[in-house]
């Protein structure tokens, strides 16, 4: 079974031999674009999905067309989706776990009397 | 201790934790996601067709523009699931490819007719409404694209079903001409929209592997059936009826029971012989050939671009 999956950039593979795949890929498509939208301002850009585009104008506008018909931005971030390293679920262990034994990072961890209100 | 990636799978499914692109999962469940949600994808670009249909012979400059609106949602819809595919390894120009040399499906719904005007509020009330049912279980499904999709989707999609009723509410209460309209498009419709999920469970061979993967949450029979339940109680609104004499409330089993299927016509149509089949890939292939300059041409001036940069 092979545990280690190999990928160039964010969530699409590096193989692109997906089992039910028989054509070949002539490599035709636009590149891959990823978008993020702040809804509002004072908010964070959040990443909404992504598009196929030419360039990165191309993608901007299909974006806005795409992911803001009914008002959900003000603002939109496009990335080429190439540029996105992405950490490997494989790693999930040495990478996530050691902050599991590290309670007293929380504040409630520390027991407090009641009269020391709102700390 | 490293744990097997099949128990880890298993065990992810079991406590309802989605499917990540990047977490090891079966072939057969990326295949069968593959299938389904390219399948699904295809169905939104081939919807826009029979609508597209009516936007230049909307009644009104109100319904031209909410029929616009819809179309272009449908198209955003289709962005959305063939992004979600594409994570799974199967690149865009492959499955446009399969959709254009016929080896992918899509919903057969879509090569019936639009002929009046009516057709366009049954479309949304009815096989918008069919596919609510459907796309409310996915949200729920168990790979995280797909599901995240399937959240934008609905929460756009309710406009769709209840622009539909609305339209036909305006024509139920029209002149006895419309009225007829009304009630043929609803007749018209009615079995399609049956049909559109999909075969009887005792007949479905993709069901069951489906089910335990949490792919499906609810069987077609099930769904079917929550859908003629809710139907049976709109149209008395609309104060129209539904082309079958076997409908009628079931006290005991508290649901509504239903005449059976035309299976033949049914698969009839999945196999291509249905009356719009030919027409609907064609308009996909001729759109999809005579953009291809356009394609190219903002390829090379984006290369362009760039090479202007560089010096």
């Amino acid at each position: 079974m092979n545990l280690l999956r190999k990928f160039y950039y964010g969530d699409i593979p590096e193989d692109k031999s997906g089992a039910a795949v028989t054509g070949s890929a002539s490599g035709h498509d636009w590149p891959l674009w990823e978008v993020f939208i702040r809804s509002k301002n004072g908010l964070e850009h959040k990443h909404a999905g992504s598009l196929h585009a030419a360039d990165a104008r191309m993608a901007l506008e299909n974006a806005r067309d795409v992911y803001t018909r009914r008002m959900e931005g003000v603002s939109i971030w496009v990335v080429e989706s190439k540029h996105i390293t992405a950490s490997n679920p494989e790693e999930a262990g040495e990478l996530y776990e050691p902050a599991k034994d590290k309670v007293y990072r929380h504040p409630t961890f520390y027991e407090l009397p009641d009269e020391v209100n709102h700390m | 201790m490293v744990m097997d990636p099949e128990m880890l799978f298993r065990d992810k499914i079991e406590n309802e934790i989605k499917i990540e692109p990047k977490d090891w999962m079966p072939e057969a469940y990326r295949k069968t996601n593959i299938r389904q949600i390219s399948q699904h994808a295809h169905s939104e670009i081939v919807g826009m067709l029979p609508e597209g249909n009516w936007i230049t012979r909307a009644p009104s400059l109100k319904r031209k523009a909410i029929l616009i609106a819809k179309v272009q949602d449908e198209g955003g819809h289709g962005l959305y699931l063939y992004s979600a595919a594409e994570t799974l390894g199967m690149s865009r120009e492959e499955m446009i490819n399969d959709l254009h040399s016929g080896k992918a499906k899509y919903s057969s719904i879509f090569n019936y007719p639009t002929l009046t005007w009516a057709d366009i509020g049954a479309i949304g009330w009815l096989v918008d409404g069919a596919a609510i049912m459907n796309q409310v279980m996915l949200t729920r499904t168990s790979y995280g694209p797909y599901a995240r999709a399937m959240v934008r989707i609905c929460k756009e999609e309710s406009f769709h079903q209840r622009q539909g009723f609305e339209a036909l509410l305006v024509l139920s209460r029209g002149t006895e001409a419309q009225k007829a309209m009304c009630q043929d498009a609803i007749n018209r419709w009615w079995w399609p929209a049956l049909m559109m999920f999909g075969p009887r469970d005792t007949e479905s061979t993709n069901s069951d592997q489906s089910m335990k993967w949490k792919i499906k949450r609810k069987s077609n029979d099930e769904l079917r059936q929550n859908f003629v339940d809710m139907i049976a109680e709109q149209i008395k609104t609309l104060g129209m009826t539904l082309p079958d004499p076997h409908l009628k409330w079931n006290e005991e089993r508290k649901h509504y029971d239903f005449g059976e299927i035309n299976w033949d016509e049914f698969w009839q149509v999945v196999k291509g012989n249905g009356p719009c089949n030919k027409q609907r890939l064609d308009a996909r292939r001729k759109a999809w050939e005579e953009g291809e300059w356009v394609r190219e041409a903002a390829e090379a001036y984006a290369r362009k671009r760039v090479d202007k940069l560089k010096g």
